[in-house]
């Protein structure tokens, strides 16, 4: 049974402890109207749809969920994203995924600014193009961009994976572009299919850590 | 952390609701700035033989004999309103002439704005209580701006509160915060440029100013704002005839864009302009960093 919420007359935070309170089912979120930690800290294998435009931190340290947003979303979506799938269907603003340690963001248009920041495991689909700093000292997890990628892509990043198919701006630093191996490319097919987005693998570059920075050296081990 | 707000009417139609629509973009900007609230508006532009200034002055204020003064001492015809704390005057006369006897003949007034079509009001205090006080509801006009502020760099006072008027019909409103501003304060102030108080955003608003003057357009001016100016910014800048948007190159302060065959709408967050008619089906869009954009004329 779907349980509706309109959020010109129910609030946030009763949406939420709903979501909190409830082991399994299906929600809708009707006028979001840009508010902000919409469906935040859901611990439960819940379906949420939001139909509208979110504002900060929507679906914020989401597990077990599935949350979709018919809409754009603002700054921080999917931050620390645990596990389950959380999917912008319009674009999202800066810092999407930032240090998601699992599950899967999906956003259909673009993103912008810092994608992926300090991402830690968690996969994130652009089906547009991310802006700049995007995945900025990502640690574990696969940032696929079909569209283009803004300036100082990668930058100091750790073991994360970055799979582009068009244009790169200046890379960051201690990012290099990598060879897409048959692993790789039977990967990012596995992820694209899962996310629902249709793009040919040949067309994908993939870059990664060069794996020179202070942090990678082993002799920077005897400073302490 | 600021919220910043900006409308300008494609259909002259919805004139008279410009108050209205700006006073509900403001208040949805209260968690971003509850220290103080301020608006830049554009409306019933003056004849070319007049000008428009607006004045604040602190507590009680003899208005009437001001403008009986003003008549007397400058031989024009001189229409004044009063708006709270704040009076719009109307004279026939030239700005900076007005300008200057005010500032010789009445120096505890601060002057606001001045041009032919702005006014700027502002004051400490919540978003409500300001749009209450100044009845913004019944303000109409073209475009305006509108800031909510809380303060990191300097004062919660009225002189610090945005919007900045930076020249006739010209006025800034910043998110962010200026790091280079001490030293930017000096250099202006060596052009000679009048920086009245120690805000970062001020700073800003005399740059362009500065730049104006020096023959720069305002695309160029911000061209050079992007060399000049060190810090984090997203600036709106009212003009006579629209408004102008630019973010830092970094950019990690928040900017919305909308438009709709009615009216074009900036904002700090969506939710500010999801108060306006036809915001759910607007084309919605993120300003890019160290990019100009610029409505009107």
């Amino acid at each position: 049974m779907m349980t509706a919420f309109d959020l010109n007359a129910d609030s946030v935070r009763a949406l939420n402890q709903a979501l909190h309170d409830s082991p399994a089912g299906e929600y809708s979120v009707a006028n979001p109207g840009g508010r902000h930690c919409i469906a935040c800290g859901i611990d439960a294998a819940v379906e949420v749809s939001i139909d509208g435009h979110v504002g900060y931190y929507c679906a914020g340290m989401n597990k077990h969920a599935q949350v979709t947003v018919s809409g754009n979303a603002g700054p921080g979506v999917a931050e620390n994203i645990m596990s389950g799938s959380v999917r912008i269907k319009g674009n999202a603003s800066q810092y999407a995924g930032a240090s998601g340690h699992g599950g899967m963001l999906i956003i259909e248009g673009d993103a912008s600014s810092r994608c992926g920041i300090s991402m830690k495991g968690v996969d994130i689909v652009v089906a547009g193009s991310v802006g700049h700093m995007s995945a900025f000292m990502a640690q574990k997890g696969r940032l696929v961009i079909c569209g283009d990628a803004g300036d100082f892509l990668g930058d100091s990043l750790y073991e994360a994976c970055i799979y582009v198919r068009g244009s790169v701006g200046e890379l960051g630093a201690d990012c290099i572009e990598k060879d897409m191996t048959a692993e790789h490319l039977r990967g990012l097919g596995v992820l694209l299919d899962e996310a629902g987005v249709d793009a040919d693998t040949s067309e994908f570059r993939r870059f990664g850590s060069a794996r020179k920075l202070y942090n990678f050296n082993v002799d920077n081990a005897d400073d302490y | 952390m600021c919220g910043i707000v900006g409308i300008y009417l494609k259909n002259e139609a919805l004139n008279p609701e410009l108050g209205r629509l700006l006073a509900a973009m403001l208040i949805e900007m209260s968690d971003r700035g509850p220290d103080s609230a301020g608006i830049a508006l554009y409306r019933d532009p003056v004849p070319e033989s007049s000008c428009k200034l607006t004045l604040h002055a602190e507590g009680r204020y003899d208005w009437n004999s001001l403008q009986k003064e003003m008549s007397a001492h400058l031989s024009a015809d001189v229409e004044l309103a009063v708006h709270a704390s704040h009076a719009v005057v109307v004279a026939t006369a030239a700005a900076a002439d007005l300008r200057d006897w005010l500032q010789r003949q009445h120096p505890e007034l601060r002057i606001m704005s001045a041009g032919s079509a702005i006014e700027i009001y502002k004051e400490k205090g919540l978003p409500r209580d300001f749009v209450r006080q100044f009845k913004l509801h019944e303000m109409n006009g073209s475009h305006a701006l509108g800031h909510t502020r809380m303060a990191t760099e300097s004062a919660v006072t009225t002189e610090h509160s945005h919007p900045f008027s930076t020249g006739m019909d010209l006025c800034l409103v910043h998110n962010g915060s200026l790091s280079n501003h001490n030293r930017l304060r000096q250099k202006l102030r060596n052009e000679g440029v009048d920086i009245q108080t120690d805000n970062d955003s001020e700073v800003a608003a005399g740059y362009l100013m500065w730049r104006l003057r020096e023959g720069d357009s305002l695309e160029a001016a911000l061209e050079r704002a992007l060399h000049d100016l060190d810090g984090f910014y997203t600036f709106a800048i009212g003009t006579k005839d629209g408004f102008a948007v630019l973010r830092d190159p970094i950019a990690c302060k928040p900017a919305v864009m909308a438009e709709t065959d009615d009216w074009v709408a900036m904002s700090s967050e969506f939710r500010a302009i999801a108060q306006l008619p036809g915001a759910a089906h607007a084309t919605i869009w993120e300003p890019s960093p160290a990019t100009v954009y610029t409505w009107g004329q």
